[in-house]
Parts: C-alpha cells; sequence; structure tokens
C-alpha cells in the first residue's frame, strides 16, 4: 500500500462511516469516488489513488471503474454543470433546441467549460423526468419544462448570481414549467457541484446512528 | 378501474404535504404489515406474494413470489432493491420514492424477512439525489423508530438498509451489472447461467433483485391479502401498476391504471389525447426497448400483459412514450437507438459495434445521404445483433441491451417504409456520401 495524501477530516470521517456501511470495503468504492470529487472539485488522480488506498485496490482498478460512469468527471469542470437531455421524451418537446440555448448562451459546447470557469454544458441520456420534458439538471437537481427562452434565463442566472448551493425547487419555479409529477413539498437543500447532493453522499446519516 | 382502490399513491393523492414522512405514514396505517409480517413468519408471507401473482415492474415482468421460491438455501442472503430507473419514458420510480418512500422502506422490510436477508441495498441512480434523500430520511426514521437494526420490534429479526447511489450507467439497472457495480466494480453484466442473483449474487451469495414499484406494493398485500391483490383487473397481471405517459399529449404524468382498458382509452381519456388536436402516429408501449404500436392495429386492443405480448411488444417498464403526425420517425428511431449506442457496456461486439453502426447508418440517413442500401444494411446488422430480429428477441449477446436497440430499428422499417424510402430518396439527389457521425 502506497502512502498517499490524506483528505479533510470530515471527509476521512465520512469515508470511514461509508465504509462501515458494506459487508466488504469495495462496495464503497462508488460512494469514496462522490468524496473524491468533493476534495478535489472533479475526481484527481490524487483522489483515486487515496480511495485505492482505503479499499485496497490499485489505483487502475479505481480508475476503470471510475472511467466506466458519466457521474466521475476525471477533468475539472465548471462551478455549474448543466446536463440537458436528449432522450426520446424530451427530443419529441424541444430538448435539442433547450440544449442549444444553453450552449449558445454559455459560448461552449456540450462536454466544454466556459472560459471562466462557470458553466460547463452538456447532453446526457434520460434523466427520468419525461413527463416534465425537456428537462435539465444543474449540478444533478432538477429543473423540468424548461423552453429554450427560459434555458437561457437560466444560464444568465447562474453567471450573474453564482449561487453558492443550488435549491432545485427554487430554480424550478423561476425557469421549470409543467412536473412530471405534483410537488406538493419544497425541499431545503443545498446542492454543491459537481456531484449529486446526496447528504452526505448516500452515506452520512450513518454517521448519526453509531 | 375506477372501482378499485389506489394501492402506490393512494397517500401521495390524500396527504400531498407530507406523504413522505413517517408521521403520516403511521397515521394512515403505516408499518402496520410489517407487525403483521413479523407475526406470519417467512413461508406465510412468500405464499401471500404469490398468492398476489405480483409481477415485477423493472421490466421482466416475473411473478416476485415465484422468484422468492428460488433464493438458494446459503446464507447470508441479500436483497438489493433496483432504482436505477433508466429506461428513456420512465419516471415511475422516482414519484415513488420521492413522494412515498416509507411505502417502500417498510416494504423492503418485509421482502428482507420473506427472504431470511439481514442486509439490504436500494440502489438509486446517481441522478436521483431528490429520490436518494427522500429515502435516505426514510430510512433514518424507520431505524430511529425501530423498524430497522438490530431485533426489529422485538421479533428478533435484525436487518441493515444501506442507501447506494449509482454513477451513472444505465446498464446498471440490469440486475447482474446492478451488482456488479455495487461490489464497486465496472457496471458489466454477468453471464447467466451462471450467475443467477437467487443463487450467485452479490458477493457470490444467494440474492433477490426486485424493482422499487414491485416492492412497494408488498404493504398492501399483506394488510389485504394475497387474493384480494390478485382479483384487481386481469388474471395474468392483476394488480395496479405505475404508467409513465410521455410525449405528444395532453397530460403527460404517471397514472396508476388497472389493466384491461383499450390503449384509445388510454391515451385520449386518461392522458388526455394528442397536443393540437394532432394525430396519433405511433407509441411505444413499454419504455424504449419496446416495439412500437400504431393506431391502425393497436388502438383499440388491450392494455395487459397477454395482449401486448401477443401484438409483439411487451409491458417493460411501463412507459409510454406518445409520438403525433408530426414525428419524424427516421429521427426517432435514431434517438431510441442512440441510447442505446451511448449505453452499451462494450462487452458484446455484436452490441458494441452493431448499435453504434445502427445510430451512424440513422443519422447518415438523417443527414441527406441515405443510400438505397440502407434498409437491407439495416436489417442485417439487427440481424447480427438478434438474429431473425424476431419478437421476443433471440440473443447473441450477454444481455437484452443489445437486442433492445433493435426494437426501433425493425419497428421503422416494419411500420414506416415510406419514410425511410423517403430518407434514401433524399440521398440520392446528393452527388457524394460524406461525414457519418455528427
Ligand atoms: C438493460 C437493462 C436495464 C434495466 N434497467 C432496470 C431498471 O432501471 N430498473 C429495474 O427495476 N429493472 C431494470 N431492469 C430489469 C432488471 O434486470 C431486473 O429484471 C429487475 O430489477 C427485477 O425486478 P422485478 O422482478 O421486481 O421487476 C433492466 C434490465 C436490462 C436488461
Ligand atoms: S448486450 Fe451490450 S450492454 Fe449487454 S453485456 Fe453485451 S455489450 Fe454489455
Ligand atoms: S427523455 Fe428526457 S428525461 Fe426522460
Amino acid at each position: 500500500m502506497t502512502d498517499t495524501a490524506r483528505w479533510s477530516e470530515e471527509s476521512e470521517a465520512l469515508a470511514e462511516s461509508v465504509m462501515a456501511k458494506y459487508p466488504q470495503k469495495r462496495s464503497a468504492l462508488m460512494p469514496l469516488l462522490y468524496i473524491a470529487m468533493r476534495e478535489d472539485g472533479y475526481l484527481s488522480e490524487a483522489g483515486m489513488r487515496r480511495v485505492a488506498d482505503l479499499v485496497d485496490l490499485e489505483p487502475a482498478q479505481v480508475s476503470s471503474v471510475a472511467s466506466f460512469y458519466t457521474m466521475y468527471k476525471l477533468e475539472p469542470v465548471g462551478k455549474y454543470l448543466v446536463s440537458v437531455c436528449t432522450s426520446i421524451s424530451c427530443w419529441l418537446l424541444g430538448g435539442d433546441e433547450v440544449l442549444e440555448a444553453v450552449e449558445a448562451s454559455a459560448g461552449v459546447p456540450s462536454g466544454e467549460t466556459d472560459e471562466s470557469g462557470v458553466i460547463s454544458p452538456e447532453h446526457v441520456e434520460c434523466i427520468g423526468a419525461c413527463g416534465g420534458a425537456p428537462a435539465v439538471q444543474v449540478n444533478y437537481e432538477l429543473i423540468e419544462g424548461l423552453t429554450p427562452k427560459k434555458a437561457t434565463e437560466l444560464v444568465e442566472w447562474l453567471n450573474a448570481a453564482q449561487p453558492a448551493t443550488l435549491n432545485g425547487d427554487e430554480m424550478q419555479a423561476l425557469f421549470g414549467g409543467e412536473r412530471s409529477f405534483d410537488w406538493a413539498i419544497n425541499e431545503t437543500n443545498d446542492a454543491t457541484g459537481p456531484y449529486p447532493a446526496f447528504q452526505p453522499h448516500g452515506t452520512i446519516a450513518a454517521l448519526d446512528r453509531s | 378501474m375506477t372501482d378499485h382502490p389506489l394501492i402506490l399513491t393512494a397517500r401521495m393523492h390524500a396527504h400531498p404535504e407530507s406523504s413522505h414522512t413517517i408521521a403520516t405514514y403511521e397515521a394512515t396505517g403505516g408499518y402496520t404489515a410489517l407487525r403483521t409480517a413479523l407475526d406470519m413468519g417467512r413461508d406465510a408471507i412468500v405464499e401471500e406474494v404469490k398468492a398476489a401473482n405480483l409481477r415485477g415492474r423493472g421490466g421482466a415482468g416475473f411473478p416476485a413470489g415465484v422468484k422468492w421460491g428460488f433464493l438458494a438455501p446459503a446464507r447470508p442472503a441479500y436483497l438489493v432493491v433496483n432504482g436505477d430507473e433508466s429506461e428513456p419514458g420512465t419516471f415511475k420510480d422516482r414519484q415513488l420514492m420521492e413522494r412515498d418512500p416509507h411505502q417502500l422502506v417498510e416494504g423492503t422490510i418485509i421482502s428482507s424477512l420473506a427472504n431470511e436477508v439481514n442486509h439490504a441495498f436500494i440502489y438509486i441512480r446517481g441522478e436521483y439525489p431528490k429520490s436518494a434523500r427522500r429515502v435516505q430520511a426514510a430510512v433514518d426514521e424507520a431505524y430511529a423508530a425501530g423498524y430497522l437494526g438490530a431485533n426489529i420490534l422485538d421479533s428478533g429479526y435484525d436487518l441493515e438498509l444501506t442507501v447506494h447511489l449509482g454513477g451513472g450507467a444505465y446498464i446498471c439497472g440490469e440486475e447482474t451489472a446492478l451488482l456488479n457495480s455495487l461490489e464497486g466494480r465496472r457496471g458489466e453484466p454477468r453471464l447467466k447461467p451462471p450467475f443467477f442473483p437467487a443463487v450467485r449474487g452479490l458477493y457470490m451469495a444467494p440474492t433477490i433483485v426486485n424493482n422499487i414499484e414491485t416492492l412497494s406494493n408488498i404493504p398492501w398485500i399483506i394488510n389485504n391479502g394475497g387474493n384480494a391483490y390478485s382479483a384487481i383487473g386481469p388474471e395474468d397481471s392483476p394488480g395496479r401498476r405505475m404508467c409513465s405517459i410521455s410525449g405528444h399529449v395532453n397530460r403527460p404524468g404517471n397514472y396508476e391504471i388497472v389493466e384491461g382498458i383499450t390503449w384509445r382509452e388510454l391515451i385520449y381519456d386518461v392522458a388526455g389525447g394528442i397536443r393540437n388536436g394532432n394525430e396519433l402516429k405511433a407509441w411505444v408501449p413499454g419504455g424504449a426497448s419496446a416495439p412500437w404500436f400504431v393506431p391502425a392495429e393497436h388502438l383499440d386492443t388491450e392494455v395487459t400483459k397477454a395482449a401486448i405480448d401477443s401484438n409483439g411488444s411487451m409491458t417493460g417498464s411501463g412507459a409510454v412514450i406518445v409520438m403525433d403526425h408530426t414525428t419524424d420517425m427516421v429521427a426517432a428511431a435514431e434517438r431510441l437507438v442512440r441510447f442505446f449506442a451511448h449505453e452499451s457496456c462494450g462487452l458484446c461486439t455484436p452490441c458494441r459495434e452493431g448499435t453504434t453502426w445502427l445510430d451512424m447508418i440513422l443519422r447518415r440517413m438523417l443527414a441527406g445521404h441515405g443510400r438505397a442500401s440502407d434498409p437491407d444494411v439495416l436489417y442485417d446488422v439487427s440481424d447480427n445483433i438478434s438474429p431473425g430480429v424476431t419478437w421476443p428477441p433471440k440473443m447473441t449477446t450477454i444481455c437484452p441491451l443489445g437486442p433492445s436497440a433493435v426494437s426501433p430499428v425493425a419497428s421503422l422499417l416494419k411500420h414506416f417504409p415510406e419514410e425511410v424510402a423517403a430518407a434514401v430518396e433524399r440521398g440520392t439527389q446528393v452527388p457524394v456520401s460524406i461525414g457519418i457521425r455528427s
């Protein structure tokens, strides 16, 4: 085992609690990759080395797993990852036009990051919001029923306000339209990105219990 | 269909503001099924679920009770709940997780009990952070209330429940890929045989994999009895099921239906008909993998598993994608095929290469460079992925993803040959064929 740089105390504690939730520690690999992303803003080589150390694998094995999944970003991405669905149901209702609007207002094509490092547009396959098509996620927080005009406003808002945390319900109210299903209760969550805001990455609650 | 009470969405309709909380769940009869189940014991629970004839809602439609009966005797055994929901058109599990997570948690506990499981997992796709937060909150509440953890309600039964977030990959919805993913590996499917989850699943131990919606039915079945469930709707596919309707309809959304109505009723009455009074052109009856239906042949056929199967398609994930007369069907097929090409895990050559070629050919046709040979080549590539291009598909691949990509192409060639011919015709007007990848 190589000696890798440790993470912040918080992340190390989180990692330990995550590993305790599985019968075999390799199973913690995916949540650990999210913790690594939280440390560096993307999945760095150092981050993967730390994960490898924690679960007793070679770094190459970890990167082989990480590269399989679309949500582990192996390159730095902007502060806001704007994912536009272009699968069938969104496409039928103008998803491509929404993507074009996002790319145009960000000034870069899907898969790239604007010069100031704020917006990274990407097109994604179905995000399970087909009844509220076209759908977009910002750091995986969902907005449904967009139009190209609203999508442009969304990107302009992100650029101007640069909120420290994101709330899906707030963005839905500002820029969204019809949803896939009624959502009567607003959430108070604080998404930061570009990893999903699942407090705490699938596992933090275990800390409270132990 | 209105004669039967709602099963899955009753609470969220009655208590829209609080259906996700344990207070509302308990106040509306929640966790009484767990108490009953703890008294019934394993065999009696399995019998009840068999009597219900509850079919899996993840895609394959296999009866849950029968699946549980196949669990190999070795222990430990595991239960994994499949919340990877990524089939285009499908958004029902998200609603069940976000709006009634305790129903799912209670169903998971009872199912674990029935299968002698002491550690269960709920695998939620990474793009569903809201679902994950809601389910995790429900799990935490259930632990605090003594419904999870050691010695549940003083019964001597122990259960740990771990919520796991995926990393973005449709293929992880396939049950063996999901198990690999949960083991911290690439989400590549395993060969069946020998890796049937019920025998060699998670950590090579006997494992039950069930869909979110499937297990959300369990509390109702325990409370009301398997016979009450199987009395609802058609004998072969009873109960209520979630139907996600999207595309060119006036009222897209999730509907908790009882099978037996016609497609006309589903599309025009339930989903409010086609937008702008447009004409219906085609629909996908069961998620992106399902062969298409068209009005002339199928509008007055029944929405039942038996009828859908015999008409050459499948219930699948229950997702219905509706397309009106303005839809370019070559483009629609390309959009569906592109999904499978993007999501192929790459293990099998027919799937990895075939889906990519199908997509490239369709894109070239759309770009105005169709060739007279294209229909034959599309068929030929499809035939290499799934010999004979039959339904149900024959397999040359490890999992059904490859053959799924054939469905939209075969449907296009069968129902819309004139649109294929038009795309070819446009191509002959262009002197040289160039650039196939956009
Ligand atoms: C490519 C592919 C993707 C799948 N995706 C899902 C999915 O997202 N959710 C799901 O529950 N089942 C999915 N399935 C079906 C599962 O393999 C499995 O049959 C199901 O989870 C079993 O649960 P059930 O019996 O309760 O339906 C998929 C199957 C394949 C071949
Ligand atoms: S059929 Fe496709 S997705 Fe399935 S195992 Fe083979 S290559 Fe992977
Ligand atoms: S097709 Fe866009 S969310 Fe499903």
